[in-house]
């Protein structure tokens, strides 16, 4: 993982260099206006697959016909620019988006070879089993003891009160901060620091013991230290859960990810290991994306 | 392009307009909020100044001889005679002991004006408790006509012609002598406290009205406050955005908007024509300044619950709570000083609505401390414009009076609502 993609600012937009620089590649890159999703969307053990996902915000056509798989255990990076459709499309995968009145959802996907956009399937028990952590850090103005236990609370998951504590105790310790905040569980929790509080959204997420999590720009409103403390987690996170994470920072999802997802207008237009992705690019426009002509 | 020297100096320039715009836009603020101080203490400096009288009353001592002879002639003390007696006879028959040279029909009776109708009922309670008291003599302090009480107060003056007087020239005289032997004063007025309404401004008191409108603002606030609290959550949360929630928003705030004379017309028809519910009770008029706050409550929970930020409703769904529990837990602890806020002032409101409950019959004269919703009663601010309408003299100062009691549980409420917001405000 230690290739990323060159720094923006290495990068002179226009310049003679990098236009020779992209007519060589050219012949081996798919042309910028095909839109068809180049790379392997499928993997060998899927938790959620989407196919064909169309979402329409009233008449804005967000989201255009998305094929995705996400596996377990493995960590997928969305990227691409500003008001392309990654968080809108991670926003389906828990539904979300139900809260939108404008919005609908058209297509498949599925968890566990069960339709999520189905009647029968309680739109509650999807969110316990796909839990998600907010761009903003948004814990309860509530103690940071109750933020982690509402959630086992509500979906009953504890036996009497020793079990709830133990169950607040793994979540904080597996979202690493358990030694931060042991001796002041009853104070607010919106009294922590910015990348405290992410990582207590995080333990009141995972107290839930769901399959997937959902993260959608996690790090955007924290300093590189706070940062790093996430990126370390969600790499340890990934031995039980399946992550999909939206970012800005290619870095990040360099750092953190095996395959990556490039998004561009509410179209998916390349997929593949994040190695791959970042090294050698196959669609024209993920690598105008990577090697910062925009973004 | 100008160059740098140049734009220095045309900024400089403008600055002095920029200044002076700036101060008259100060002095204009300024002179409006002085404006509207002066007119409320202009306000407060008058009622208090027409009301404060009222706090005491002019009591006459009395050295009366419970006469067994007079009182309970066979001696058996049943309350059944002794409360048949002739007080008011008693009464007489004091103040003609104590002013024996009076006599003559028509100077008895200017004598037996000087002491208040309430006397006899005073003596009455007195004996009715203590049967004991018959056979021995008490000095009693009683009240005296509202006359007296306004010459004590300076309202009548000894000056004018005595045709133009309402006491006589013998019932000063009568008065100077009771001065002279200690035996009229004024006093605390614990009857304004604790009495229901009189035609007598002298035994009129304003506790009759306070308990109507204690129970008038219960039944308003256990109503209204439930019912504006669920609808509100419920539009606001639950109801899908279309026509029909549009209409019922329009609605809503048009009612807000509706004369409140208008609510006491419905009530009229609705609630004591059609369901019968009785004339002149709290309950009705609670029913009615219910429809009155509604709105007003409807229209504070909602811009209380738009307050609370969306990221706490997506946190609560985002681990699997349903929209209830998200509502119940979350979103409603943090919208709860803003709703009790707007609940509280839609109760001042109320407390002070007159209009509507004049329709459904609560403008009664009414004696008797009402004892539940379903008892017949008054309320303070309808007190006020009964006192306002009565013609003696001293239901001037009654009236301000009671003005000063409402305008204290208005601040009282008002405050309430203030620290309720300032304790439970949060950030988030």
């Amino acid at each position: 993982m230690e290739t990323v993609a060159k720094p923006r600012d290495d990068e002179t937009p226009g310049g003679v260099d990098v236009a020779e620089t992209l007519d060589t590649v050219q012949s081996a890159t798919v042309d910028r206006d095909d839109r068809q999703t180049v790379g392997d969307i499928t993997v060998e053990q899927p938790r959620m697959c989407c196919r064909d996902v169309n979402v329409y915000y009233g008449d804005k056509h967000a989201i255009k016909s998305v094929s995705l798989d996400i596996g377990t255990n493995e960590v997928i990076a969305m990227i691409g620019p500003s008001g392309c459709g990654k968080s809108t499309f991670l926003r389906c995968l828990n539904r979300m988006n139900d809260t939108i009145p404008t919005c609908r959802v058209e297509g498949e996907i599925t968890m566990d070879g069960e339709d999520i956009y189905s009647k029968k399937l309680d739109v509650v028990l999807l969110r316990a089993r796909v839990g998600m952590v907010f761009q903003k850090p948004n814990p309860f103005p509530k103690s940071i003891y109750e933020n982690v236990a509402f959630g086992p609370r509500i979906h009953g998951l504890a036996r009497g009160k020793t079990d709830l504590d133990e169950i607040v105790e793994t979540s904080l310790k597996r979202a690493g901060l358990w030694d931060e905040v042991k001796d002041r569980m009853d104070q607010p929790g919106t009294g922590l620091s910015g990348g405290q509080q992410q990582r207590l959204c995080i333990a009141r997420a995972i107290a839930v013991s769901p399959e997937v999590i959902l993260m959608d720009e996690p790090c955007s409103a924290l300093d590189p230290i706070a940062t790093a403390v996430i990126e370390e987690l969600i790499d340890e996170l990934r031995a039980q859960y399946s992550i999909a994470i939206v970012t800005h920072s290619m870095q990040q999802a360099a750092r953190v990810s095996q395959r990556t997802a490039y998004f561009h207008l509410g179209d998916l237009i390349e997929v593949g290991d994040t190695d791959q992705v970042f090294t050698t690019p196959r669609h024209q426009l993920t690598e105008d994306y990577i090697t910062g002509r925009f973004g | 392009m100008k160059d740098q020297q140049q734009a220095m100096e045309l900024v400089r320039a403008s600055l002095a307009r920029r200044y002076a715009a700036e101060r008259r836009f100060r002095v204009a603020g300024l002179t409006a909020i002085l404006l509207g101080l002066t007119f409320v203490s202009f306000l407060f400096v008058s009622i208090i100044a027409n009301g404060h009288p009222a706090f005491w009353q002019t009591v006459i001592q009395l050295e009366v001889k419970f006469d067994s002879q007079f009182l309970d002639p066979t001696g058996e003390r049943s309350p059944d005679v002794l409360s048949a007696a002739d007080y008011g006879g008693l009464v007489k028959q004091t103040l003609r002991e104590m002013f024996p040279d009076v006599s003559g029909r028509r100077d008895k009776r200017e004598l037996y004006g000087l002491v208040s109708t309430g006397a006899a009922y005073q003596l009455r309670n007195m004996v009715m408790s203590e049967p004991a008291l018959v056979g021995s003599t008490k000095k009693v302090w009683v009240p005296a006509d509202d006359d007296v009480d306004m010459l004590m107060k300076g309202h009548l003056s000894r000056e004018a012609p005595e045709a133009e007087r309402r006491l006589s020239d013998k019932q000063v005289a009568w008065i100077d002598d009771l001065i002279g032997m200690g035996q009229l004063e004024k006093r605390f007025n614990t009857t304004f406290f604790t009495a229901g309404d009189s035609r007598e401004p002298e035994l009129a008191g304003i506790w009759g009205a306070a308990v109507g409108s204690f129970f008038t603002l219960v039944v308003t606030l256990c109503l209204s406050f439930p019912v504006g609290v669920a609808a509100a959550v419920y539009l606001e949360e639950f109801a899908p955005q279309n026509r029909w929630t549009d209409l019922i928003e329009v609605n809503i705030n048009n009612l807000a908007a509706v004369p409140s004379i208008v609510f006491g017309l419905l009530g009229l028809a609705v609630f004591l024509n059609f369901f019968a519910l009785p004339r002149s009770a709290p309950v009705v008029g609670g029913l009615v300044l219910t429809l009155m706050t509604l709105p007003t409550i409807i229209i504070a929970s909602r811009a209380a619950l738009k307050s609370v930020p969306p990221s706490i409703r997506e946190a609560a769904l985002g681990i699997g709570s349903s929209k209830v529990q998200m509502v119940v837990h979350h979103v409603l602890p943090l919208a709860l000083p803003g709703m009790l806020t707007g609940t509280i002032i839609g109760m001042a409101q109320a407390l002070g609505e007159t209009a509507p409950l004049l329709m459904i019959g609560m403008v009664a004269f009414i004696v008797d401390i009402p004892g539940s919703a379903f008892d017949p009663s008054t309320v303070l601010p309808v007190q006020i414009y009964l006192w306002a309408d009565s013609p003696e003299r001293a239901f001037v100062e009654k009236t301000s009076a009671a003005i000063m009691v409402l305008l204290s549980f208005l601040i009282v409420m008002n405050a309430f609502a203030i620290m309720l917001r300032k304790r439970f405000e949060r950030r988030w």
